[in-house]
């Protein structure tokens, strides 16, 4: 079943085991059945699976290497795609302004997209699930330390967020280093805005199981709280943190992406999908108009099919979420 | 209610103590001030006499309090780049930004409520179908890249509209405004229209699924079986009590319009505050980005205080609910 080997990976478990048994309950649910009804669903998951693999074994399957300046030449600079004039049968959808092939680009960009999507989204599910946790079951000061900061955060949009997390950083590192670190910042700073809906909804969900009987007959044989919380609450709390994970996907790509195109993301000598964009935005009024355009769409059909498959994931696990 | 209001307004005031130390601590540990403002050849002792002079050797608590007084005066100090007051700075930027997001406001409301209206009461029509996809398309792309499309569509291939830049601005007194000419009101439609997008289809899907909550209730069978008109019940009664949510969530979205100006303004290269914030974080100008951190969370701050203390005056649930707590 490909989408549930996808769904696994997106998963943020947190330092905790996975209850045993949950692929096979997803494989025998109401779930896949009602994945299998969906077309726009399958045909989402189906380009989201794409996305995967040609970012995945993007330098087995991409014709060139956009990277290796021995193979690039400023010969080919500015190749229109197959099917216009011009062309060059070597090169799919056409090169950039330094011979860059567009459509290998592309696949190494989605590579970066992605991978700063699921580490920014990952680092969000761990604090938020534990911060949400420790909220909820703590309670007190604790709580509402915790959900006051939350609420100030909330006043920021995430990009806001980011841009001055990096405008810090870039006066902590000075602009040379921060290239360096500039894909661990964006994780982090994305992260940095997006752990508070996680910490919100487990917080809700989990001051509902605290007051069941598992947990008071586990608090009752003397299991230390930490332990309580991470294997008797957390599996129960987990369901809904799995859908927000996915929408935040969507989120996170977005926001790199935004973020890159503004120019303060990933620098151009490792482009992501927004880099190479905000690369092709230099070239639109010059008729090079596939330099932008291709990664743009590209990045457009990922987010649209992630975001169909949040919100299928969300009607089917839980048509009360939101 | 008074007791409501005096706890919210405590509320807001905490945050904003909170944003203005993040600022503060962005504003002196994040970069020495100093080093910012002098040359290279400046003597450690002249170094030292700015120090004094700027009370940089001041107790912290002294320091935050001072900052905190200058900020509710608008004075946010000196930019690092253009060596000029921020405050002035921003002032001039802000006329630009303002009317763009007041004017991609308008354009959501007024476009997106119909939609929402439309697509409540024709739930299975063919257009209905195609707005709301267009609604899932208008959230999927992002907002660049909207701008994009819209600079290659309308100003690179059909030529109708400019690209960048505000057009033509007239001055009223200190505000410039470009929506007296022409060429100022061409300028302002793409970027307009890409600002607005988000919050339009936001709005769609709001007042979509707020009629087709309130279609159902007894009221509006009751005007029915009176034998009003289609369109008095459709707009008279449905309509108006779907309105105080759509109210509520434009005014919460005014402020992250006004933040997500940065992204448009970059796009069309309009000269606002998000564009100079956007330029303050590449150039590490620490004071123009402190100021912008404290103004947006002020008009965050203060756009939910309005709002919730409005809620609390229209909606008597939500005062029950209080009171039971």
């Amino acid at each position: 079943m490909p989408i549930a080997t996808g769904e696994e990976a997106k998963e943020p478990v947190p330092a905790g085991p996975v209850p045993r048994g949950m692929l096979a309950r997803i494989l025998d649910s109401d779930i896949l059945h009602s994945f299998l009804r969906s077309k726009v669903t399958i045909a989402s998951a189906i380009v989201t699976l794409v996305f995967f693999i040609g970012a995945a074994f993007a330098p087995w399957i991409a014709p060139h290497n956009p990277f290796d300046l021995a193979s690039i030449s400023i010969l080919d600079a500015r190749v229109p795609p197959i099917g216009m004039d011009y062309h060059d049968p070597r090169f799919l959808l056409g090169t950039d302004d330094q011979g860059r092939d567009v459509f290998s680009g592309i696949l190494y960009g989605a590579r970066i997209s992605l991978a700063v999507g699921f580490l920014s989204v990952l680092f969000a599910g761990v604090v938020g699930v534990l911060l949400g946790l420790i909220a909820g079951y703590v309670g007190g000061k604790v709580d509402a330390i915790i959900m006051r900061i939350a609420e100030v955060q909330l006043t920021f949009p995430a990009i806001l967020i980011a841009l001055l997390v990096d405008g810090v950083a870039r006066a902590l590192f000075g602009n040379l280093d921060r290239e360096r670190f500039a894909f661990w910042i964006l994780v982090f700073s994305i992260a940095l805005s997006f752990w508070v809906q996680f910490a919100r909804t487990v917080r809700g969900s989990t001051l509902v199981e605290r007051n069941k009987e598992y947990v008071q007959a586990a608090r009752l044989i003397g299991i230390p709280p930490f332990l309580i919380m991470v294997r008797h609450v957390l599996p129960n709390v987990i369901g809904p943190v799995l859908v927000i994970a996915t929408i935040n996907l969507g989120l996170a790509i977005i926001t790199e992406a935004t973020l890159s195109f503004l120019g303060v993301g990933i620098p151009p000598t490792q482009p992501s999908l927004g880099t190479l964009v905000r690369i092709g935005n230099d070239f639109l009024f010059s008729g090079e108009w596939w330099i932008a355009m291709f990664p743009g769409c590209a990045l457009a059909v990922l987010v649209l099919a992630v975001n169909l498959l949040g919100d299928w994931l969300r009607d089917a696990l839980n048509p009360k979420l939101r | 209610m008074l007791a409501f209001t005096i706890r919210r307004l405590v509320q807001a005031i905490l945050v904003m103590l909170v944003v203005a130390l993040i600022s503060f601590t962005l504003f002196r540990f994040v970069g020495d001030p100093v080093n910012q403002m002098v040359g290279v050849e400046t003597t450690p002792e002249q170094r030292e006499a700015l120090r004094e002079r700027l009370g940089l050797n001041d107790p912290m608590l002294t320091q935050f309090g001072r900052f905190i007084i200058n900020a509710a005066q608008f004075d946010f100090g000196t930019s690092y780049q253009f060596r000029q007051p921020v405050a002035e700075l921003i002032g001039r930027r802000l006329p630009a930004t303002l009317e763009l997001s007041i004017v991609s406001a308008i354009f959501a409301l007024f476009v997106g409520i119909p939609m929402g209206v439309y697509t409540g009461l024709h739930r299975d029509s063919i257009l209905s179908k195609l707005f709301l996809s267009i609604s899932l398309i208008g959230i999927s792309l992002p907002t660049f890249f909207i701008g994009i499309l819209l600079i290659f569509l309308f100003s690179v291939t059909l030529q109708w509209l400019p690209s960048f830049g505000r057009g033509d601005v007239v001055q009223l007194g200190w505000w410039s405004t470009g929506l007296l000419t022409w060429g100022g009101i061409k300028a302002l439609i793409l970027p307009a229209i890409t600002l607005g997008l988000f919050q339009m289809t936001l709005i769609m899907r709001l007042v979509r699924s707020e009629m087709l909550e309130v279609i159902r209730t007894d009221y509006i069978k009751f005007a029915r079986a009176r034998g009003l008109r289609q369109r008095s019940v459709n707009f008279r009664h449905a309509l108006k009590n779907t309105l105080v949510p759509v109210i509520t969530i434009t005014g919460l979205q005014l402020g992250s319009i006004i933040a997500f100006a940065i992204i448009t303004e970059t796009v069309f290269q309009w000269p606002g505050m998000g564009l100079l914030f956007l330029q303050s974080v590449q150039n590490v100008d620490i004071p123009i980005m402190a100021a912008y951190l404290m103004l947006i969370a002020f008009l965050f701050v203060t756009i939910n205080l309005i709002v919730d203390l409005l809620y609390f005056q229209v909606d008597p649930r939500l005062r029950a609910e209080r009171a039971t707590h």
